[in-house]
């Protein structure tokens, strides 16, 4: 699905990305995990090409949808106006299977999108990315400044559109004890290198992932 | 009671215009952000070609729709110099647009001279109340009325005008999905300058214009499109109206050399007026 090889990013003269190799295969979750900076967010704006690579190469066969940090609805626009615009890649107008995917948005959709909660907003996000009609998911982010209880809902929405429609997931997350939950797979990007990588139980036994983003003594 | 009223339908006419030259301004800093200063210039294109399109022949109608087109190509070719290099900031922009504003007369100067230009519009009045106007204010009212509805609709109801707000209300979002937002910028541009036009041509026949015409229309638009907070249309429209309305009124009663100073007057007004409320409406969604 995702064949990133040796990817290099630059802003200016600022090294972003260095020779970043991660794959991510059909139907797979995969956690990318780090610090504030490691470079996750230019990474999945590079696979969505809103960030040109300085070297390597980034394929992606099928398509890719994001749903960019810190949710980025349309907060003029209504939840439904937000919705069409996921689809403007590919002309899709059709929000209903959105709303049968994610009913808690049906109530929504006449709201103006900058009036919802943090959580009602995430939601927004996922059904605009799912508008495009991905193969495969990026999601930058998906637990910040959500409560739990809200963040579980979402992880419950992936975790049926990976088993029910089979759609790939990269998920970049800050809270690695979720973000391993959830993914069979996953990198550890640090300062714009992969330093880590492996199944998520590898990862979790580490000392270095356990120590620095699991709260756990190594 | 009769001059009130010729006073008002003329201030009504004038306000159009600006409300138009206003909206031009809307539909650019919706989509860009950026102030857009050679929008008079639109204005002044189209209506020295459409003059000189009627003067070799070419009929009503035909000759103002195609001064239109011409408004909105050089609405294009600005906004390709403005904002066509992505990264540029609105403020370079605004600029740009400045300058092209001024390099505007020389060539204006350069096709059709220095002097004053009119064509005829509408032929013949219409009684009101007891007043006699020229209809052509009525082309003028329909027209303006038309085009505000339009663009209301273009922003609500179809999926390039949806993509045209998100330009706006989240550029960043809006690359996310796919849209091209400088494509859309330029689209904005070419409305823009459509817009300018269709104000040209329909002003000409009751004004004459000269290449620096554009002057007195870049106030009076800016100030209507202050009024909407160079973002509402409709507030565009009722901004543009109220200014047309009050000029008229100050030629009428009092002296008409005064009609840019109450331009600038109530500019200054509503400015300081949405600079005492910032703060309340930063708190706003953007």
């Amino acid at each position: 699905m995702i064949d990133v090889v040796d990817l290099t990013v630059r802003y200016g003269v600022a090294v972003a990305l260095h020779a970043v190799n991660l794959t991510v295969a059909e139907g797979e979750m995969v956690a990318l995990i780090g610090p504030n900076g490691a470079g996750k967010s230019t990474l999945v704006n590079t696979l969505s090409g809103i960030q040109r690579p300085a070297g390597g190469t980034v394929s992606i066969s099928g398509r890719l949808a994001h749903v960019p940090e810190g949710r980025q609805v349309f907060p003029d626009l209504t939840v439904d106006d937000n919705l069409r615009l996921g689809g403007w890649r590919i002309r899709n107008r059709d929000t209903g299977p959105i709303y049968e995917i994610l009913p808690g948005l049906t109530p929504l959709r006449r709201r103006r999108a900058g009036r919802l909660s943090g959580g009602e907003q995430q939601m927004v996000a996922v059904g605009r990315a799912l508008m495009a009609r991905p193969e495969v998911l990026a999601v930058d982010e998906l637990s910040l400044g959500l409560a739990p209880l809200v963040v579980a809902d979402l992880v419950r929405h992936l975790r049926e559109l990976n088993a029910d429609h089979g759609l790939a997931v990269l998920l970049i997350e800050q809270n690695a004890r979720l973000a391993l939950d959830l993914c069979s797979r996953g990198y550890v990007l640090e300062a714009g290198r992969v330093v880590a990588a492996g199944t998520a139980a590898e990862l979790a036994a580490s000392p270095r992932v356990a120590d620095a983003y699991l709260g756990v003594a190594g | 009671m009769r001059e009130f009223l010729q006073y008002l339908i003329t201030g009504v006419g004038s306000g159009c215009v600006f409300a138009l030259v206003g909206s031009g301004l809307v539909v650019v800093h919706r989509v860009t952000r950026v102030v857009n200063f050679a929008q008079g210039s639109f204005a002044v294109i189209a209506a020295m070609t459409a003059s000189t399109l009627l003067a070799s022949g070419l009929p009503h109608g035909l000759a103002e729709a195609s001064a239109v087109a011409v408004g909105a190509g050089a609405g294009l070719l600005v906004g390709l110099v403005a904002i066509g290099r992505p990264g540029t900031p609105p403020g370079a922009s605004l600029i740009i647009t400045l300058g092209l504003a001024v390099f505007a007369y020389a060539v204006e100067v350069l096709i059709w001279g220095d002097q004053p230009r009119s064509f005829a519009g509408v032929p013949g009045a219409v009684e009101f109340g007891g007043v006699r106007f020229q209809a052509h204010y009525l082309l003028i009212i329909g027209a303006t009325a038309v085009v505000f509805a339009g663009t209301a609709a273009l922003f609500a109801r179809t999926d390039i005008g949806r993509a045209l707000s998100a330009c706006a209300s989240n550029p960043y979002a809006a690359r996310v999905v796919g849209i091209d937002i400088v494509r859309m910028g330029l689209l904005s541009f070419g409305i823009g300058g459509a817009l300018g036009g269709l104000a040209g041509v329909l002003v000409t026949p009751i004004q004459l214009v000269t290449f620096d015409y554009d002057v007195t229309l870049i106030v009076g638009g800016f100030a209507a499109a202050v009024f909407g907070g160079l973002m509402r249309p409709l507030h565009t429209l009722v901004g543009g109206l109220l200014l047309g309305v009050a000029q008229s009124f100050v030629a009428g009663y009092g002296n008409a050399a005064y009609q840019m100073e109450v331009a600038l007057v109530l500019l200054l007004a509503v400015m300081m007026r949405q600079a005492a409320r910032a703060p309340a409406a930063e708190q706003e969604p953007a």
